[in-house]
């Protein structure tokens, strides 16, 4: 199969790089779900798969990694999907934003100000 | 990874401690100082990315008038703060136009809120926001980008009439340009929602 270039208008390369899926079980993914690499690429993957890896030797949020890709969303969260399930990557979801662990919403939030008022 | 042929990302990662990801929207019609706003405090250039609605993913909001449309694209510009080694907040500019509203529930869920940036020429382009916010319980503030020296020079008393801006809205006005501005708007924001969060542990 020859791969066309990564061109986000084109439904025939978003069709091509999912396998034909419209929509993946999406995993629980966020925008910002922190996407970690547990392998490193290896031949014969799946160049989206392999950018995949490389990108994520560092967290990258799911958004993140859609830019870099220049893919839809979506796609992106197909596309992380398979990984997740083949075990390649982990995945940090974000607390929900009612509980902080065990702590009230208010110590996340607290937390976030102090943050942004030492920038 | 150390692989000679990895690419590098042209931008800082994020911290190998990294675990929690945080969303906060701002909106705002065409051309009000989005993604201005977004850069001047993001520790990243902004990046653009988008989403796309097939049929086979519709019907999973409000999808009344675009039943009949195959596909629904919606571009949107985002930056990021590492606001200590385990958390990150990112901040996404989106625009206010009815077919982005569509995806709200979709890429926004879970927001910690928005802010509102105010144009004073083109105020009526906030009404639409600010009614979906509140029909989404989305807790906001609201910042009237003061760029261009605003000849109106309305006062906020004056917008929040204009708006129909319930009183317990925070309002502030902003320079989207300025970092320390933009900053003070966050905080603005997430001090408001600390207060609200404050208020309901207390009475729950």
């Amino acid at each position: 199969m020859i791969r066309k270039p990564v061109d986000i208008g084109d439904p025939h390369r978003l069709y091509t790089v999912t396998g034909g899926r419209s929509r993946g079980e999406e995993a629980g993914l966020d925008l910002v779900t922190l996407i970690v690499s547990e392998c490193r690429p290896t031949e014969g993957m799946q160049s989206e798969h392999v950018r995949i890896l490389e990108l994520c030797a560092h967290p990258t949020a799911v958004v993140e990694i859609a830019a870099d890709l220049r893919l839809p969303i979506t796609v992106v969260k197909i596309l992380l999907g398979d990984l997740l399930a083949a075990g390649r990557i982990t995945a940090r979801n974000p607390r929900p934003s009612a509980a902080h662990g065990d702590a009230p919403e208010s110590a996340l939030l607290k937390e976030v100000l102090i943050g942004l008022r030492n920038l | 990874m150390d692989s000679a042929t990895s690419e590098a990302p042209a931008r800082t990662p994020l911290a190998d401690a990294a675990e929690t990801g945080l969303k906060i929207v701002i909106v705002g019609g065409f051309g009000v100082g989005k993604t201005t706003l977004v850069r001047s405090v993001s520790e990243i250039r902004p990046l653009n990315t988008e989403e796309v609605m097939t049929q086979a993913g519709a019907g999973v909001d409000d999808t009344a008038g675009l039943r009949n449309k195959n596909t629904t694209t919606v571009a949107f510009d985002f930056g990021r703060i590492s606001l200590n080694e385990q958390t990150v907040l990112y901040l996404f500019g989106a625009p206010g136009q009815e077919r982005f509203w569509f995806l709200w529930d979709r890429l926004f869920s879970g927001t910690l809120g928005a802010v509102v940036l105010v144009d004073t020429r083109r105020m009526a382009d906030s009404w639409y926001a600010i009614d979906r916010l509140e029909h989404h319980r989305t807790p906001f503030v609201v910042a009237v980008n003061r760029f261009d020296d605003d000849a109106s020079r309305f006062s906020l008393d004056e917008i929040r009439q204009a708006l129909d801006l319930p009183e317990d809205v925070p309002l502030v006005d902003c320079d989207a340009r300025l970092r320390e501005s933009g900053k003070n708007v966050l905080i603005t924001l997430v001090d408001h929602l600390y207060q609200q969060a404050l208020a309901r542990e207390m009475t729950a």
